[in-house]
């Protein structure tokens, strides 16, 4: 680790390969030619999780591969973040591509980044000469950017275990191995009586639909099991829906994604409260 | 599933499962595919293309890549010493667009270059300053009909206009559906990347080319008219092909390749990427097709009239042809002799469009099966019922004037389809990824609304219009082993496997030997077409006959027996008169027999200016079944199950039409729901498979079929070609399944989720 460190801080125009689903296709598609490429895969430290059962939370290293999130005892701690790894491309990429990855790229459609954002996860991140940590929604600054200064690399992330459910959804237009259209992580904190929902690809950032979860809190008890009506439920999907401001590409248009992120977080929220 | 086992057949004769002779190989990966071919001392080659749509090309300065150590050769229009221009039709597409032309769409090659490594290609490209002069690309194809664009190329803008009139024209129907309806712009999306290697002749007067393609003797006949060279100085050897789907009809990279070989003095080879490869080759037509049926109340066809306009775009390799099937084929597998269709073919400056699999037939048959459920509707019929009472049959006159004259099951495709289980309704503890959305989790069963739709077609097969599209065989016996040659571009059909089928079944023999293919036999005409089974199929069948013919004869003589009394059962000569059987094994060691056949089909007429004419050889039927399950909320959909009964004439390899079955629909299922090359400006948005989706395992349905055979009089081996039709009507009937499950007319495919549920 010091001296990955060493050579980020020697190296400040060099690329972290963490997986390389993204940097590859980068360099063979569209010719970029970093002059210093760094792995971190090789890192295991970087490669581990750890459940910390004193302060209920997960720490999960950056080149941890989506593979090992989809199933096993994490998929059992953290529900939503094995559906959303489940969605990442095909068994390859999944077993390749990495959290820190997901991270260091920062795109809105990145699959995993809307489970941070409804988490509210920390960003470890190091540098040669200190360390910091982020919170997820201060972490990501726009459309592929992050905050990240040269010489840093993320370490890890951490989660909070909450009581409650948990759950995410993509919209894309094939049934597997699809690039996100429009997707929504719904977490329930059973405890403190909130509901999280963050959305992607439907802004240059991942939203959270803050006001909609603050309505809804004054809608619904949401301590412990909650039921909801459906008429709430379509508004709360609706209001979410509203704080997004989504574009039109090749992939859909605005109009669709913000009707589909307003579909996803109505079946969540009903999924949640059943 | 329903497939015949073909277990009383000789294993690997005609009717059995026989391996593949390429099987193992592609399995295990160790099949040499041509981006995988090599040569000592090669150079790589890679092709500039225009970035722009429609642009003068105003000047080209490649002095600062000619610095670049390791790039050995630039070449560019000038360069090119024979004709300047290709195309399988009308010869109209530049080699290399030339400094003061136009370039007519994104991607349009300008040079070509040589180095050592590919990464010395890319530099090299990448220090060629080219300068253009933007002009307003052409992208409506209306506007070359109402002559509001400006010519886009001396040729005009027009491929072809064809008009059919035919029977009564007066007649107005009780009941009438009309609808206006589009095809997207589909693309082959062929796994094996185009790749060639050339190899200059030392002396530099002849090249030989290895080259995946679909036809080595049209390739070649272009490839030389280019380079200058006379046409056995061009000797073609097929590459490993990774399928094809219409894609490698047309030019590539044929010529650029031989050009810097022999500019070069050394072999070259040159390996698109998956962005250049949708670039490199034609697609499959978007169309705009507008029809009206007219109907009596019991809903009998009367009438159709029809408007077809097709985008060929830049350049126009098969587009009249393609154009000529979809207005030919406007009525569907349904009887009906009076109707109107108007059909163009037009130049703009979209992504050039040619063959994919169904060739205009898939455009045509997405418009007349909506409009059949239309006509259900109206009728107050079942979709299947107002089929049936439409069905072609044998001896009906076509609206190009044709008599039906091929086996014609069109009922029977419905009815034993129609018989086909439906599959159970959706239980609400199904497995999540098996609902509409998939690994995303968007529905629960609940969610979910289930539709079933009809799809009927008709697909002629061979060429048309006059074109003697022959095939020619050659078989040996030599030192006791029989060898098959021809030029047959096997792209993954198993073109390999039922030569060597046909060879074991008339010579009774196990082992047979396939010579290499290439151009050092007559031409075999195109893999495609739904064709090679029956043409170079009847050519094998006909060189292995000529071949048994003179065996028996010898073996008569030889023998003292009487000819006429021979035949071939199984692996022995069997003598009728005596019943003494000699293993073939055992006398073939004693003879040399040489035979080369050329198999034609039956000629065909062109049309005349009424769309009136015998312009196609043959046809083949198949009803398709969908049961989709369909996410009103977010417009997703999921493909259950497609029933199928396909007519075949005969099932020659069971595995193998299974195979050609299931993978046509799943290709057609593509164009149903989301394959589609989006242009947008002349400018193509989604040159990846990130974004060209294609259909994953989750997609693709449980097919059930039903193979009927009824064999073909007219076709050599009773069988007729069964690549194309499996992906002509699966298409409507999807999207007849998802208009069924949400009321809504979805008049364009694929149907985006947008269109579903906002």
């Amino acid at each position: 680790m010091d001296h990955l460190l060493e050579l980020l801080a020697d190296h400040d125009d060099a690329s972290v390969l963490a997986g390389g689903t993204d940097l590859m296709v980068e360099v063979n598609l569209h010719g970029r030619r970093p002059g210093t490429v760094i792995p971190v895969g090789g890192l295991e430290e970087m490669r581990e999780w750890n459940h910390r059962p004193r302060s209920n939370s997960v720490t999960i290293g950056a080149a941890l591969p989506y593979s090992d999130m989809e199933r096993g005892p994490l998929a059992e701690l953290l529900p939503a973040l094995a559906q959303a790894a489940r969605t990442v491309g095909s068994p390859q990429i999944r077993a390749a591509g990495t959290i820190g990855g997901n991270l260091g790229t920062c795109s809105p459609a990145g699959d995993i980044l809307p489970v941070l954002a409804a988490l509210d996860a920390t960003i470890h991140v190091l540098h040669r000469d200190h360390s910091r940590d982020i919170r997820f929604a201060d972490f990501m600054t726009g459309v592929k950017r992050n905050c990240l200064t040269p010489g840093e690399v993320v370490h890890s992330v951490t989660v909070p275990l909450t009581r409650g459910w948990q759950g995410y959804a993509k919209v894309g237009t094939r049934n597997a191995m699809v690039i996100s259209t429009a997707s929504a992580c719904l977490v329930h904190d059973a405890e403190e009586g909130h509901v999280a929902l963050a959305l992607g690809a439907v802004a240059p950032t991942i939203v959270r639909a803050v006001k909609a979860e603050a309505w809804l809190s004054r809608q619904v008890d949401l301590r412990g099991t909650f039921r909801v009506s459906p008429e709430t439920a379509h508004e709360f999907g609706l209001r979410a829906a509203s704080e997004t401001s989504p574009i039109t590409d090749h992939r859909s248009t605005a109009e669709y994604r913000r009707h589909a992120v307003s579909v996803l977080a109505r079946r969540l929220l009903e999924r949640s409260a059943s | 599933m329903s497939v015949v086992t073909g277990s009383s057949t000789r294993f690997g004769a005609l009717g059995s499962n026989a391996n593949r002779p390429d099987g193992n190989a592609k399995v295990q990966g160790g099949f040499a595919f041509s981006s995988d071919m090599w040569a000592e001392n090669m150079l790589w080659g890679a092709t500039m293309r225009s970035p722009h749509p429609h642009a003068r090309l105003l000047s080209i300065d490649a002095s600062e890549a000619w610095k670049i150590p390791g790039v050995e050769c630039v070449v560019t229009a000038d360069d090119v010493p024979g004709l300047p221009n290709y195309g399988l039709i009308m010869q109209d597409q530049p080699v290399f667009a030339r400094v003061g032309d136009t370039v007519r769409y994104l991607g349009e090659p300008i040079l070509a270059v040589a180095a050592d490594h590919p990464e010395t290609c890319r530099r090299a490209l990448a220090a060629i300053k080219v300068r253009y002069e933007v002009l307003e690309p052409v992208t409506d194809p209306e506007r070359c009909i109402d002559g509001s664009a400006p010519p886009l190329h001396p040729d005009g803008n027009v491929f072809r206009h064809q008009r059919i009139v035919s029977g009564d024209q007066t007649i107005i129907g009780e009941i009438q559906v009309e609808g206006t309806y589009e095809i997207g712009m589909q693309d082959q999306a062929f796994l094996g990347l185009e790749a060639a290697l050339a190899v200059p002749d030392t002396g530099g007067d002849g090249v030989e080319l290895y080259i995946a393609t679909q036809w080595l003797h049209e390739d070649r006949k272009q490839i030389a008219a280019c380079l200058g060279l006379p046409e056995e100085k061009v000797r073609l050897v097929l590459g490993g092909v990774g399928g094809a789907f219409g894609a490698r009809e047309d030019i590539s990279l044929q010529v650029h390749t031989c050009l810097l070989a022999l500019r070069t003095g050394r072999p070259v080879r040159i390996s698109y990427s998956r962005e250049e490869s949708f670039f490199g080759h034609v697609h499959r037509h978007p169309a705009t097709i507008w029809m009206r049926h007219h109907a009596d109340a019991q809903g009998r066809i009367l009438r159709i009239e029809s408007r077809m306009v097709f985008d060929g775009g830049a350049y126009c390799s098969t587009s009249p042809a393609v154009l000529i099937n979809a207005i030919t084929h406007t009525q569907g597998p349904y009887k009906c002799e009076n109707a109107t269709v108007d059909g163009w073919a037009l130049r703009t400056n979209n992504p050039p469009c040619g063959a994919m699999r169904g060739f205009g037939v898939v455009q045509a048959c997405f418009a007349h099966e909506s409009q059949m459920d239309k006509l259900a509707a109206a009728t107050g019929l079942s979709p299947v019922e107002v089929r049936l009472r439409n069905a072609m049959e044998t001896g009906d006159r076509l609206i190009t004037g044709q008599i039906m004259d091929s086996v014609a099951p069109v009922e029977r495709c419905i009815r034993e389809t129609d018989a086909i289980p439906l599959p159970p309704p959706m239980p609400m503890d199904a497995n999540e990824l098996l609902v509409p959305g998939g690994t995303g989790l968007t529905a629960l069963p609940s969610n979910i609304r289930r539709g079933v739709g009809w799809g009927v077609s008709i697909k002629n097969l061979m060429y048309s219009e006059g074109f003697d599209d022959f095939s020619t065989a050659r078989c040996r016996i030599s030192n006791g082993a029989v060898h098959v040659k021809f030029a047959t571009a096997e792209v993954g059909q198993g073109f390999v496997m039922l030569a060597q089928q046909i060879a074991r079944s008339v010579l009774g023999v196990d082992d047979v030997y396939l010579d290499p293919i290439d151009t050092q036999v007559g031409s075999a005409g195109s893999t495609s077409a739904s064709r090679q089974t029956w043409m170079s199929g009847g050519a094998v069948d006909a060189a292995c006959r000529a071949v048994r013919d003179e065996l028996l004869d010898r073996v008569a003589t030889a023998r003292g027996l009487v000819r006429q009394e021979l035949r071939i059962d199984g692996t022995d000569i069997v003598d009728a008169l005596t019943g003494t059987r000699i293993a073939v094994a055992e006398v073939i060691g004693d003879h040399e027999i040489d035979h080369t056949v050329e198999y034609h089909h039956p000629a065909t007429e062109d049309l005349d200016e009424n769309g009136q004419g015998n312009c196609h050889v043959a046809f083949a039927f198949v009803a398709h079944r969908a049961v989709v399950d369909v996410d009103p909320d977010l417009g997703l959909v999921k493909v259950v199950q497609i029933a199928t009964a396909q007519d075949v004439g005969r099932v020659l390899n069971p595995l193998s039409v299974q195979g050609q079955v299931e993978g046509g629909i799943a290709q057609g299922l593509g164009l149903a729901v989301m394959e589609e090359i989006i242009v947008t400006d002349g400018k193509v948005r989604n040159p990846s498979f990130t974004d060209y989706l294609l259909p994953t395992f989750l997609d693709a349905p449980t097919v059930d079929m039903v193979l009927i055979e009824e064999p073909e009089p007219k076709s050599p081996l009773g069988a007729k070609g069964v690549g194309e039709p499996p992906c002509v009507s699966v298409t409507p009937a999807i999207a007849n399944a998802i208009r069924n499950a949400i009321g809504r007319e979805l008049p364009r495919v694929p149907v985006r989720p947008y269109d579903i549920c906002l």
